[in-house]
């Protein structure tokens, strides 16, 4: 299991959501992804695009500055 | 048994791509969503950057519709092969600098590509008959159908039995009887459709979907290729010019302001790339300019920004000058009186 870091602070929607699409369609299971971001609508969009794919929301938060957001890859077998 | 087909719907987050990819689930088909991202998309995320739109859903609305529907959603990024359509549309602009028909016939491309790359049967468009002037009439349907390569493997749900049987009505994958034959501008059908299903909550995007069909964007879109000399763009142009008051005081620069927190919070993401100006002796807007700047320029625009600020009044205000290539200084300024600002300079 890795661990990986994708930063997406000041992109808009849905930038952040193909990013981390882009980044997770290459990565095995169980590996984990923390997203950095700004825009407020990754807040619903990142765990939205979690739930349509399969994939396990581990963690969000909204900072001062910054929203975190952490998950972990999953595939159906 | 029979093989359970596979379509791949448009999705654009609207209500006639959703209800069109719902009526051929009821037929039994395995739908998934593509949803392309060109950068000229209108979003909840566009809108929820200024505070006056905070009360509108901070959602993208395709991946609501999937989710809603139950479908997997691809988002895919067009940004580079769209500039194609938007600077040489092959059937010309609508209103605006919009190329409607291009554009549809682009993205049907892409999903009939998509199409073909997953083992997928055929594409479904929320498309009806006589809704748009451009792109959604009798005689455009068949050079979408023929310009993307997808051909009779292109089903229209909500105006299928005004035209012509596809390849899934023929072949019995769906059945043509229980396709729709919406019409017109009215929204009433689709309103009704969705009711049926039990959809109340949908996206209604005042104006369209698309930057390119709005008048203001477009003039400063056009303002931007005449500055520069050529038509062209990129990402971070398309993205700017949704944001901030633009003006342009000189020919060889211009200044994007921020209206408030929220387009001063975006417009920091690019601090680092342009030259930027915000008042630290007075609360104001972070202003960038885009193009060539000497001195003097550097001074106007520092005394155009402290006029947005609070110091408008003040004899002298302080501005915080940052860019790529030199260190921050700092311009004590007499902010510029509101008639020493000329109407043309505001672009749009």
């Amino acid at each position: 299991m890795n661990r990986h870091t994708l930063d997406v602070r000041y992109q808009l929607c849905p930038i952040p959501v193909i990013r981390t699409q882009n980044m997770v369609n290459k990565l095995p299971a169980g590996d984990i992804v923390e997203v950095l971001c700004t825009d407020p609508g990754t807040l619903h969009d990142i765990p939205a695009w979690c739930r349509i794919n399969g994939h396990r929301l581990l963690d969000s938060e909204q900072g001062k500055d910054e929203i975190r957001i952490v998950l972990e890859v999953c595939r159906s077998a | 048994m029979a093989t359970q087909r596979k379509a791949v719907a448009l999705i654009s987050g609207g209500l006639d791509s959703m209800l069109a990819a719902r009526v051929v689930q009821d037929h039994g088909v395995h739908v998934e969503g593509i949803n392309f991202f060109t950068g000229f998309c209108v979003e909840g995320h566009t809108h929820a950057i200024r505070r006056k739109d905070s009360a509108r859903p901070k959602r993208n609305n395709a991946l609501w519709v999937a989710e809603q529907l139950g479908i997997k959603l691809h988002i895919v990024d067009v940004i580079e092969e769209y500039k194609d359509v938007v600077l040489n549309p092959k059937h010309g602009y609508g209103a605006h600098i919009n190329p409607c028909l291009d554009c549809k016939g682009f993205m049907v491309g892409k999903a009939r590509e998509w199409m073909e790359q997953n083992g997928f049967d055929f594409i479904i468009t929320g498309e009806v008959l006589g809704q748009r002037p451009m792109s959604q009439r009798r005689d455009t349907f068949p050079v979408v159908a023929r310009e993307s390569g997808a051909n009779d493997r292109l089903l229209r749900p909500l105006c299928a039995r005004l035209l012509s049987p596809t390849l899934p009505e023929r072949e019995g994958w769906v059945d043509r009887a229980r396709l729709h034959d919406f019409n017109g501008r009215s929204r009433k059908p689709q309103i009704a459709l969705a009711r049926s299903y039990g959809l109340h909550d949908y996206a209604q995007p005042a104006g369209g979907c698309c930057f390119l069909t709005n008048e203001q964007y477009a003039v400063k879109i056009t303002d931007l290729w005449k500055s520069r000399g050529r038509r062209d763009y990129e990402l971070d142009d398309i993205m700017l010019l949704k944001v901030g008051r633009h003006l342009r005081p000189r020919p060889h620069f211009k200044l994007i302001v921020g209206r408030e927190e929220g387009e001063n919070k975006f417009l920091e993401g690019y601090k680092n790339r342009y030259t930027a100006f915000r008042s630290t002796s007075h609360t104001g807007p972070l202003a960038l300019l885009d193009g060539t700047a000497d001195e003097a320029d550097l001074q106007l625009s520092a005394r155009l920004v402290a006029r947005f600020g609070k110091g408008k009044d003040a004899a002298s205000v302080s501005v915080e000058v940052t860019g790529p290539g030199h260190p921050p200084r700092s311009l004590e300024v007499r902010p510029l009186g509101q008639d020493e600002i000329p109407s043309e300079w505001y672009i749009a």
